[in-house]
C-alpha cells in the first residue's frame, strides 16, 4: 500500500505544502480533521491536519513545517515518490453550522487547519472574519486562499512586517470590543497562542473553539496517548477531539506532556541530520 | 476401554518432553522468541505419548475442535505435511495458536494423561507442524468455484483473519478492513515479539491473502465508511473489532508524563519497534516500571519493560497469585527474569514532579474478603496501610473494551451497557440483519483462541445466511 505524492511546494521557509492521492480520504474527510501518516517501514506514525482535499480528484493537501526527524525526512520527499502510511480522515469534524459571525484565528502553520473551516463556514451561510498571523511576512501562508474564503481577513506579524505589528490576539479583541455580535471564536496554532488567546477571548459573551494538537500514535482511540483534560474529565484528542470548548481545556498539561519526548527528538534530528552530512539520506 | 487406556497410560512417560528455551538471564536482554520450539526428535518423543484415544475429550476442549489425536497420529508417522494439512482444516492460524493459546484450560486440560502425570504437548505440537510447513513453504489448498457473494471483514485480529479464511475457502469474495498498516489486531500491536515474532503473524496473514481474501489496511470504519455503508455495498458484514479502548483507573496523577496505557507502550514497543534504534517511534525508558494488573497484557508489558533496560519493574495486583488472570507459564516466566510482583496491593495516586514527570506511585495493601455470589474474592483496601514505590514509567494494563468508533453514523446495532456488541453465542448474528460479530467486540477482552473460535462459529453462520439470501 503506497500513496502518491501528486504535487509538493515550499510555501514558506521550512513550511511545504503536498498533495496526496488518497481517494478513500479525499471522499470521507470533513474540515477539522487530520490525517496520520508514515513515511516508510521504519519510520513513526503522525498527525497533520488535513488543510484541503478534494473529492472528485481523490486529493489530499497537508501542510508541515521542518521540525523533528520525521518532518524534515518528508521535506526530502518530491512529487512522484510514495508514503508507505496515509490514514483519516481522523477526529471528529468542526462542529459547523450557521452561527451568524465567526472569527477564525491561525497563527503559523495553524492557518493551514483553519483554511478548511473558513471555507465550510462561509458555505454554511456564516460571515467569517479571519485573522491570521506569523513570526514575520515570509513565514505567513495561505493569504490569497484565506482572503478568498473569509468575508474579511486580517494579517498580523510579530515584527510587523506586514499587517497588524503584533499578535493576532490583539485583533481578535479589537473586533469583541467592537460590539459586533460574534457567536463563535476559533483559534488553532502553537498551544501557547491558543491558550493566550482563549484567555483574552475568555471574558466575552462569545464561544470559544480550540484545535488540540497532541503527540498521537494510532489516532484511533486504543491507546489514549494523545489524551487531555477538559472540564475535569480526561478524554482523547483523536476521536473526542481534536477541537474543544478552549474555556475548559487543561492547556498546561497538554504543554506539559507535548514535551515528553523533546530529549529524544532532538537526538533524533541531531542523528539524522549527521547521516544527511554524511550523504546517506 | 478407560481401563485399557489407563493402562496403557500407565507404560507412557508421565512428564512430558521439555520445550527448550532461551536461558532467563539472556532473553532477558533481548526481544527474541523464549520458547525455541521442538526439534524433530523432541515431537516424535512427544506425539508417542498420545494414547490416541477413541473419544478424544482435548478436541472438546479446543475451540476450534482441531482433530488432534489424528494430526498426532500422522506425527508418529513422520507425515508432517499430512499432520498440519489435518490441523489446517480447521485452523488457519496454528503457528500462532500452538505459541499462545493457554492449552492449560483448554485441549491439555481434559487430555486423559493429565490425570496421573502431565498432558499431552497438543500446543508444542501443533506448532512444531505449523513451523516445519513454513520451512517447507505453504501450500495453498484449492479454492471453490466463486459463489459471488460478497463479505466485508472489520478487523484483522484473530476473529477476523479465522471468519475470512473459512468464507475465503467456502468460495466468497472476502475483504478485510483494517485500521491500523499491518493486519493481525493484537497479534501485531499486543503480543510481544518474545512470545510471538512478528515474522510468524505475517506469514499467516500472507496465507489469508492467498486464499484469495482482498486486505484493505489503513481503512477505518466509522470514519471513511459507516457500518451501514458497508451494509449496503456487501452481501454481509463480520465485526472482528476486538475491544482496544484502553481503561484507566481514574486516579490522580494518571496524565503525567512516563504513565501509558499497556495498549500505547505495547503498540510503541510493538508494532512501531521502538526498542530499535533504526525505527524512529520512541518510547520512555524506565529505571523503575510498575505495570499495575495481573493479566496477559500486564506480564508482556512488564517483560517488555525490562528488556528495554530497566533496573526494576513490577507488577501491582489488587489480589493474590491464585487469582491472577495471566496464563500460568507467563506468570513462572516474568518471575524468572526477575519481575518483582507486590499483591493485594492497588495504586491510589501517581506522583510526579514540577516537570510533570511521574516519579512515584502510592499504593495501599488489600485484603481478600469472602467469596461473593460469583465465587470470587474481592479485595478490600487495608486503612493507613499506604506506602510509596518509585517509578519513573507506569504502564496501566486493568482492562480495555470495544472502542465505540465503529458504531459512529450507524443505526440498529444493540450493545450492552460496557460497549459490547449484542450477538448470539452459536452464530455470531447480531441485532442488524447481515450483521454477525465475534471475539472481544462481544466478549470484552478475552483470549486469541475464543476469538478464532467466534470467528468461525460466525463464518459458517454467513454462509448459512448467504445460502438463504
Amino acid at each position: 500500500m503506497a500513496y502518491k505524492i501528486l504535487k509538493k511546494e515550499e510555501i514558506a521557509p521550512s513550511v511545504h505544502r503536498m498533495v496526496i492521492d488518497a481517494p478513500d480520504v479525499a471522499k470521507a474527510a470533513k474540515a477539522g480533521q487530520f490525517i496520520i501518516l508514515r513515511i516508510n517501514e521504519k519510520g513513526e506514525r503522525i498527525p497533520l491536519t488535513i488543510a484541503d482535499f478534494e473529492k472528485d480528484k481523490g486529493t489530499v493537501t497537508v501542510i508541515y513545517q521542518e521540525m523533528g526527524k520525521t518532518t524534515k525526512q518528508l521535506a526530502k520527499l518530491s512529487a512522484g515518490e510514495f508514503l508507505e502510511d496515509f490514514v483519516g480522515p481522523l477526529g471528529t469534524p468542526a462542529d459547523i453550522r450557521k452561527l451568524g459571525t465567526v472569527i477564525l484565528v491561525g497563527g503559523g502553520v495553524g492557518v493551514a487547519p483553519i483554511y478548511p473551516q473558513a471555507k465550510a463556514y462561509t458555505r454554511a451561510g456564516n460571515r467569517v472574519i479571519s485573522i491570521i498571523g506569523a513570526r514575520n511576512k515570509d513565514l505567513l501562508i495561505l493569504e490569497d486562499e484565506m482572503k478568498n474564503a473569509s468575508s474579511e481577513l486580517f494579517i498580523a506579524t510579530d515584527d510587523g512586517s506586514k499587517g497588524h505589528h503584533g499578535f493576532v490576539t490583539d485583533i481578535m479583541k479589537r473586533i469583541l470590543d467592537s460590539g459586533d455580535e460574534v457567536a463563535r471564536v476559533v483559534i488553532i496554532g502553537p498551544p501557547i497562542m491558543m491558550k493566550v488567546g482563549a484567555g483574552v477571548a475568555s471574558p466575552y459573551d462569545v464561544e470559544i473553539l480550540v484545535s488540540l494538537n497532541s503527540i498521537m500514535v494510532d489516532g484511533t482511540g486504543m491507546c489514549g496517548g494523545c489524551r487531555v483534560t477538559v472540564d475535569g474529565k480526561t478524554k482523547f484528542t483523536c476521536v473526542d477531539g481534536p477541537e474543544f470548548d478552549a474555556r475548559k481545556v487543561d492547556f498546561v498539561e497538554l504543554m506539559n506532556r507535548l514535551a515528553m519526548y523533546r530529549g529524544e527528538e532532538a537526538k533524533a534530528v541531531e542523528k539524522y541530520e549527521e547521516e544527511c552530512r554524511c550523504g546517506l539520506h | 476401554m478407560q481401563e485399557l487406556q489407563d493402562e496403557k497410560a500407565g507404560k507412557v512417560k508421565k512428564e512430558r518432553t521439555p520445550m527448550p528455551e532461551q536461558p532467563a538471564e539472556e532473553r532477558k536482554k533481548n526481544f527474541n522468541e523464549v520458547a525455541l520450539g521442538y526439534t524433530k526428535e523432541d515431537a516424535l518423543a512427544e506425539a508417542s505419548r498420545c494414547l490416541s484415544c477413541k473419544e478424544p475429550k482435548c478436541v472438546e476442549g479446543c475451540p476450534v475442535n482441531v482433530d488432534i489425536s489424528g494430526f498426532i497420529k500422522l506425527i508418529c508417522e513422520e507425515d508432517f505435511s499430512g499432520a498440519i494439512e489435518k490441523i489446517k482444516g480447521t485452523n488457519a492460524l496454528p503457528a500462532i495458536c500452538g505459541r499462545v493459546c493457554p492449552q492449560e484450560t483448554q485441549c491439555e486440560a481434559l487430555c486423559v494423561l493429565g490425570k496421573k502425570g502431565q498432558p499431552v504437548a497438543i500446543g508444542r505440537l501443533e506448532r512444531f507442524c505449523a513451523d516445519y510447513e513454513r520451512q517447507q513453504g505453504v501450500k495453498v489448498p484449492e479454492i471453490t468455484k466463486p459463489t459471488g457473494k460478497k463479505v466485508a471483514v472489520v478487523g484483522s485480529g484473530p476473529a477476523g483473519l479465522t471468519a475470512a479464511a473459512d468464507l475465503a475457502k467456502l468460495g466468497h469474495k472476502v475483504t478485510i478492513f483494517e485500521s491500523l498498516h499491518k493486519a493481525g489486531g493484537v497479534l501485531s500491536y499486543g503480543i510481544p515479539e518474545f512470545r510471538l515474532p512478528k515474522e510468524i503473524v505475517r506469514q499467516e496473514v500472507e496465507y489469508i491473502k492467498q486464499l484469495g481474501v482482498e486486505f484493505k489496511p489503513n481503512y477505518i470504519i466509522g470514519r471513511i465508511k459507516t457500518l451501514d455503508e458497508l451494509c449496503d455495498d456487501f452481501d454481509a458484514v463480520f465485526l472482528g473489532t476486538g475491544a482496544g479502548l484502553p481503561g484507566f483507573m481514574g486516579i490522580p496523577g494518571e496524565n503525567f508524563n512516563g504513565v501509558y496505557s499497556a495498549n500505547e507502550f505495547l503498540t510503541r514497543v510493538n508494532l512501531m519497534k521502538a526498542y530499535d534504534a533504526e525505527y524512529d517511534t520512541e518510547v520512555r525508558l524506565g529505571k523503575h516500571v510498575v505495570v499495575v494488573g495481573g493479566g496477559n497484557v500486564a506480564m508482556d508489558a512488564a517483560r517488555s519493560a525490562l528488556r528495554l533496560g530497566a533496573d526494576e519493574v513490577s507488577i501491582v495486583y489488587r489480589r493474590g497469585e491464585d487469582e491472577m488472570p495471566a496464563r500460568r507459564e507467563e506468570i513462572e516466566h516474568a518471575k524468572e527474569e526477575g519481575i518483582t510482583f507486590r499483591l493485594l496491593t492497588n495504586p491510589v495516586r501517581i506522583l510526579g514532579d514540577e516537570k510533570f514527570n511521574v516519579t512515584a506511585v502510592e499504593c495501599i495493601k488489600m485484603e481478600l474478603g469472602e467469596p461473593d455470589k460469583s465465587g470470587r474474592r474481592s479485595p478490600a483496601p487495608v486503612e493507613g496501610s499506604e506506602f510509596t514505590i518509585p517509578a519513573d514509567v507506569v504502564v496501566i494494563a486493568i482492562g480495555t473494551s470495544p472502542n465505540p468508533i465503529i458504531f459512529k453514523g450507524s443505526e440498529g446495532l444493540d450493545q450492552n451497557r460496557r460497549g459490547t456488541v449484542v450477538a448470539d453465542e452459536e452464530t455470531g448474528a447480531t441485532s442488524k440483519c447481515g450483521v454477525f460479530a465475534g471475539g472481544d467486540v462481544v466478549t470484552g477482552a478475552a483470549t486469541v483462541i475464543s476469538a478464532m473460535g467466534a470467528g468461525k462459529k460466525a463464518a459458517k453462520a454467513i454462509d448459512e445466511f448467504l445460502k438463504e439470501k
